[in-house]
């Protein structure tokens, strides 16, 4: 199903949920609303669901406008962060509740129920009652509820949330897997960048009820249009310093004090149009070298197979991802290097990108 | 070693006393007066008298076993205030229970004009007490009473006033404990319902209703137990044996004129509780859910 949200916004009263979002999401693409709690992005898929309605603009589905049209003729399916299965009903009649609905047939009830609980690989806890489930198996359940109809659209609610670390992992993978094989068009919200970098064919950023960015996730990894973006996108995230970006002799140069880079000419010249910069770049962006820029550490901190170790450079703190066989102290005088090929700008004032428009 | 043993066999006994035995002892203590109470009704009901919780007969001595107490029962106005009591409790029952898991859903989920004002309004009606409302409820019912058709069933001095005044006062609690257990089942149970495919209606009631079943049971018998043995609105708003109840027939029982006899109210009083009794015995567990901290898995 192909979904068309056009300058789509709620209100209450003069308070916005979601302003102006424009969305164009193609038939069988995975796309994954992200942005910090309160952004909009439940507000906007409530709406995609006809729970809430919209206090202005259109919703298409495959052209048809369905702004009116009920939650329950809309032909979607959706998860819940808190799963809100049905607590007084057994798994089987959880799942087969919205077949039940449409008064499908018993034998074909029972038949496509127990095909999706087969493929949720909850097939055997047929009788059980929700409470009796683990975290996952529960999810499994309502993922199962929002197949089972067969919609033509699935909403995903911050449906992993509520599981430990471990478990989200292999949902995460599961769900990706599910949605390529059935080919259904999805949304998810999640405000966990991770989630959404790894699951989605595009994402909408969102922010104070606003679409920031709608790309695929390396364009808004690589080519970061706000400095929210920036800042939002990518673990740990990405350095900011405010920076004066000048030509000198043929090169161009980031300077604030402390600090002199040379930039990639390219992206030099469309940062050096304005006065001043913020300059972005990423933790493993930076390395600790024999030569560059002095700084001292400020705190170190293992990750495991990188240490990410926070460098004072003259009173801005840059992080910087290193090698643990440096065995970095609190302290220790070094020398930093900024792969400056990967390096953005933003305008100070408005947060834009200098670089991407 | 030995003498080691012994004493942590004996702190342990200590423990187990202080633990397991000693609340019992004090519940015990402090329900007594009312033990021995119902002690004395359920012991003067078959006696000819009683002399403290001791059945003498008429000579003095102990004994006296009689039957007599009961011989209301073969009075037929007895069965009528029978009837009339408990059709005021279940009016209860269905009045308010339907009534307020309506209301309570609508003050829970909607957002409509005047719902705040709605439920302040609930919470200060539940600070009148039905006494001080008992003359203008007075004008109100003779207004019903003049009206054609609906006077004769709720109107002054019928059995469907008294129910009707009975639910009307009784609705801001109900209102205000459905509401609260509504508010305890998340929003989502509801959307999912209205995604997979039902209707508001059945969303209520397939959904919703099942789950805050315990506090509709809670609410049942509370109504039923309120309109069985309630005795003022009863007693203020009719006349004559056609109409009351039986807390009313008890009291007629032992009335003005004729001098009481004690063992047969004892009697009248015990009839009056079985009733609730049995109510109980089936439906504790739903009350115990109620007082317990609410519905389980409604959330």
């Amino acid at each position: 199903m192909k979904v068309e949200l056009e300058n789509l916004s709620k209100r209450w009263g003069n308070v916005y949920g979601a302003r102006g979002v424009d969305l164009d999401i193609k038939d069988g693409e995975f796309v994954v609303f992200l942005g910090p709690s309160g952004c909009g992005k439940t507000t906007t898929l409530l709406m995609v669901a006809g729970i809430y309605k919209p206090s202005e603009g259109l919703i298409h589905f495959d052209g048809q406008v369905v702004n009116t049209v009920a939650p329950k003729d809309r032909n979607i399916g959706m998860v819940f962060q808190s799963y809100a299965l049905y607590p007084h009903m057994d798994v089987f009649h959880n799942i087969s509740y919205p077949l039940k609905l449409q008064k499908a047939p018993k034998a074909e009830m029972e038949e496509r129920t127990q095909r999706v609980a087969d493929m949720m690989g909850i097939g055997h806890l047929m009788e059980r009652k929700p409470a009796m489930l683990s975290g996952g198996q529960q999810q499994r359940v309502a993922l199962g509820r929002a197949l089972v109809k067969e919609p033509g659209l699935l909403l995903f609610d911050e449906p992993l949330s509520n599981l430990d670390a471990r478990l989200r992992l292999s949902m995460r993978s599961e769900i990706k897997r599910l949605q390529l094989e059935l080919g259904i068009t999805s949304i998810y919200v999640t405000h966990d960048q991770v989630e959404a970098m790894t699951m989605a064919d595009r994402i909408a950023v969102m922010k104070d009820g606003q679409l920031q960015a709608f790309a695929t996730p390396e364009e808004l990894y690589d080519r970061p249009r706000t400095m929210f973006i920036g800042g939002f996108v990518g673990n740990p995230p990405m350095n900011f310093a405010e920076v004066a970006v000048s030509r000198r002799n043929d090169s161009f140069h980031a300077r604030r004090e402390g600090l002199d880079v040379v930039v990639p000419s390219d992206r030099g010249e469309k940062a050096s149009a304005s006065d001043k910069g913020i300059m972005g770049i990423r933790p493993e962006d930076v390395t600790i070298a024999d030569e560059g820029v002095s700084g001292e550490v400020f705190v170190v901190e293992p990750l495991g197979r990188d240490h990410l170790v926070t460098v004072d450079i003259a009173g801005i703190y840059v992080h910087v991802l290193a090698d643990p066989a440096l065995g970095l102290h609190i302290g220790d005088k070094v020398k930093v290097n900024f792969n400056t090929s990967k390096v953005q700008f933003f305008n100070p004032e408005t947060e834009q990108s200098l670089l991407w428009a | 070693m030995t003498t080691g043993t012994i004493e942590t066999g004996r702190k342990a006994g200590l423990q187990r006393f202080l633990g397991q035995t000693l609340p019992y002892i004090l519940l015990i203590i402090t329900i007594l007066p009312i033990i021995i109470g119902y002690a004395w009704i359920l012991i003067a009901t078959f006696s000819v008298r009683t002399e403290g919780l001791v059945p003498k007969d008429a000579n003095g001595n102990i004994g006296g076993f009689t039957l007599q107490n009961w011989s209301f029962l073969n009075d037929p106005m007895i069965w009528r205030a029978t009837l009339n009591s408990f059709t005021i409790a279940i009016g209860m029952v269905i009045g308010v229970g339907v009534v307020s898991t309506l209301m309570g859903y609508a003050l829970s989920r909607m957002n409509f004009a005047g719902r705040k004002g709605l439920l302040g309004m609930i919470i200060v009606l539940q600070a009148f007490r039905a006494e001080m409302l008992l003359i203008a409820i007075f004008q109100v019912l003779v207004f019903i009473a003049g009206i054609p058709l609906i006077g004769k069933s709720f109107g002054f001095n019928t059995v469907g006033g008294v129910a009707f005044v009975m639910i009307a006062l009784q609705l801001p609690l109900g209102v205000w404990l459905m509401k609260g257990f509504f508010d305890n089942i998340s929003w989502d149970m509801e959307r999912a319902a209205l995604i997979d495919g039902a209707s508001r209606f059945r969303v209520w009631w397939e959904i919703i209703i099942p789950l805050i079943k315990p506090g509709i049971a809670a609410l049942a018998i509370f109504n039923f137990i309120q309109g069985w043995s309630n005795y003022l609105i009863a007693a203020t708003f009719t006349i004559g044996t056609k109409v009351s109840t039986l807390p009313v027939f008890l009291n007629q029982f032992s009335g003005d004129t004729s001098l009481a006899s004690w063992n047969s109210v004892a009697a009248l009083g015990m009839f009056q509780l079985i009733p609730v009794m049995i109510f109980f015995i089936f439906t504790q567990e739903a009350l115990l859910s109620i007082y317990g901290g609410g519905a389980k898995g409604g959330v």
